[in-house]
């Protein structure tokens, strides 16, 4: 059998596959981003802050009357708008200054699986990934994300998951979403992803059985890789205690330059550079009847891993220095 | 409603020759306890639920004309795990056997109809897996819960509920008599409503207890005989339990109304126990927004450095 014979018998995903060929590099270490300013202030004299204050009132009087809305997975838009992403912007802007790239392979509307590399030791990429979306998408989307069912045990942080709009990382929440026109973002790495040491940094690290790609494909939902640079060096990985971790039921425990030695301020993350790059979409609409068929599903689980690979060295050619400005 | 209708008191036991003596062609089995009743306790609770369902399929599968069978069933099957799908569809599987004694009866009656099925594939079998019920007037745990002044809830957790209002618990079960529609449906009105949300709405005032206090309290209380509430209700506050009602919705042609529909009801029927109620806080809201006003309007009348009244010379 010829190359080209070969190449005809195989099922789709892998064989037509090429990497794209990267753009010339262009720095964006050395200029910080401009900082953006709301645009919507009256000009007509109006009292800002009394309307303010009513407005801050009537939201307090609508929490505590139970007057919002709930959708079926536990997400309280009016909650995760008026608090987690105010308070989530000012790390995403001031402190790691996130420049995002490619905010236009993104669909403007309709379901999307948007698929990224895990890092950071605490999931802080996940949440940055979602202000971004929020920040730069034009129809200022929100991202639901897919969380470990550890997120989902603890309480408290369960609740604010659930409430931020995520859920637990199981096919049929992850298809319903889909169907539903949303916005769906995992991170198949999990826990290797974010528990690798800091030597390993932006080594993506396997992608399970890539549950995530057979969930796009039943639902014929376009993948869009996003690469995430900077969250590596918020809080880097020297050692893991495994015993430790063992004894506190977690996957890892880290010690950081700053934790524990420094207890709760190990807490507060390095202010590294942010760059995020959401890559061309890979439609699946075309797919639909490989979902069950493993070997499609590995080759397109492996593109996407390599596509997000490919594009962190990109990346991290344009941002030479971790902290800089 | 009940004219011309013949109504014979029995147990378990007689109701199965009650069966066989009259050879019906549906047999609706509704007799399924939540909670278990003051006389017998827990051990009478199963005896009626797992033994009386039992012998009431055993009689309904040796009546020769029987054509249907409904049995109520609940929510509860889907148990409640950290790794549950957010929203259960009919075919989901519960992932292990709940610690709930409801939730664990309702497995067992629903295993029996699967062997009824399988035993009289020509019986039309319906399952009904209703979500929690409530009306103005229905009395069940969960609403005697929500009618508390000061209702106890589990720290950190704040769990999805879902409720079915009465009257569209009947409107399905009387057209899955009337109508013929096998399989296991389940049966709640749209929408979710947080437990912390539905404690708000109605005006009460939750009091956050850990998980494991609240158990070991809850066992307490039950053992002294004063409030039912169990592992059954525990394990909802924590999990929460949203079902998919498209199945229901397409094959039955009837949409139940939604759970926030059937909650208000509720709570108009039940504001005796209310303390912050909507017009309290909005009357609070106007009254410091006017209060702050008033503050401001003041503060700038008297500009700084100036003492007030100094102008009056």
């Amino acid at each position: 059998m010829s190359q080209d014979e070969y190449r005809r018998d195989v099922l789709p995903g892998h064989a037509e596959f090429q990497l794209p060929t990267p753009a010339p590099v262009q720095r964006v270490n050395g200029r910080r981003p401009i900082p953006e300013r709301p645009a919507d202030r009256p000009a007509d004299g109006a009292d800002v802050w009394d309307q303010r204050v009513a407005e801050g009132l009537a939201f307090l009087r609508r929490r505590l009357a139970g007057a919002y809305e709930v959708d079926e997975f536990g997400f309280d838009p009016e909650l995760t708008d008026a608090l987690f992403q105010p308070i989530l912007k000012v790390l995403y802007r001031d402190w790691f200054r996130t420049e995002v790239l490619g905010i236009e392979n993104v669909p403007a509307e309709g379901g999307g699986l948007v698929v990224g590399n895990h890092s950071g030791t605490l999931a802080l990429d996940a949440l940055m990934l979602t202000v971004a979306m929020r920040d730069k998408h034009p129809q200022e989307r929100h991202l639901r994300l897919l969380g470990a069912d550890l997120v989902f045990r603890m309480p408290v942080m369960s609740e604010l998951a659930r409430a931020a709009g995520a859920t637990v990382a199981c096919n049929p929440d992850a298809e319903r979403l889909m169907t539903g026109g949303q916005l769906v973002g995992v991170f198949p790495e999990g826990f290797k992803g974010i528990g690798k040491r800091f030597a390993d940094r932006y080594k993506l690290q396997r992608f399970g059985r890539g549950g995530f790609v057979s969930a796009a494909l039943r639902t014929g939902t376009p993948i869009i890789p996003v690469a995430i640079v900077g969250a590596e060096e918020i809080y880097p990985i020297l050692a893991d205690l495994k015993p430790l971790a063992r004894l506190l039921g977690v996957p890892y425990f880290p010690v950081t330059p700053t934790f524990p030695l420094l207890g709760p301020l190990g807490l507060v993350p390095l202010p590294s550079k942010w760059l995020i790059q959401f890559c061309p979409p890979i439609p699946t609409a075309h797919l639909t009847e490989f979902a069950d068929d493993p070997l499609v599903v590995y080759n397109l689980a492996d593109q996407v891993r390599e596509t997000i690979q490919a594009t962190l060295h990109e990346l991290l050619e344009k941002r030479p220095d971790a902290f800089g400005p | 409603m009940l004219a011309g209708v013949e109504r014979i008191r029995a147990d378990a036991r007689a109701a199965t020759e009650a069966i066989a003596e009259l050879d019906p062609e549906a047999v609706v089995h509704l007799a399924v306890t939540s909670v278990p009743a003051e006389p017998g306790g827990r051990a009478a609770m199963k005896e009626q639920n797992v033994i009386g369902s039992m012998q009431v399929l055993a009689a309904a599968q040796a009546a020769s004309g029987l054509r249907k069978l409904v049995v109520r069933s609940s929510t509860a099957a889907y148990g409640a795990s950290f790794r549950d799908p957010a929203v259960f569809t009919e075919d989901t599987e519960p992932r292990a056997v709940p610690r709930g004694p409801f939730a664990r009866d309702i497995l067992d009656i629903e295993g029996y109809v699967r062997g009824f099925r399988r035993r009289r594939p020509e019986v039309a079998a319906t399952v009904l897996r209703f979500a929690p019920m409530i009306s103005s007037t229905a009395e069940t745990s969960l609403t005697r819960y929500f009618a508390q002044p000061v209702v106890p809830t589990v720290l950190g957790r704040d769990a999805r509920l879902q409720f079915v209002h009465v009257e569209d618990a009947l409107e399905v079960l009387h057209r899955s008599v009337i109508e013929d529609h096998p399989g296991t449906y389940n049966v709640a009105g749209a929408g979710v409503l947080m437990l912390s949300q539905a404690v708000r709405r109605s005006g009460r005032v939750a009091l956050p207890f850990p998980e494991s206090a609240l158990s070991t309290g809850a066992a307490l209380l039950r053992n002294l005989g004063v409030e039912q509430i169990g592992l059954d209700q525990i394990d909802l506050f924590v999990h929460g339990r949203v079902v998919d009602t498209s199945r229901l919705i397409r094959e039955f042609g009837f949409t139940p109304r939604t759970t926030a529909v059937a909650f208000e009801e509720f709570i108009r029927a039940h504001t005796a126990g209310s303390t912050v109620t909507a017009d309290r806080l909005a009357t609070a809201e106007r009254a410091i927004l006017d209060g702050i006003r008033r503050v401001r309007a003041a503060a700038e009348a008297t500009p700084a450095g100036v003492p007030a009244g100094s102008d009056r010379s």
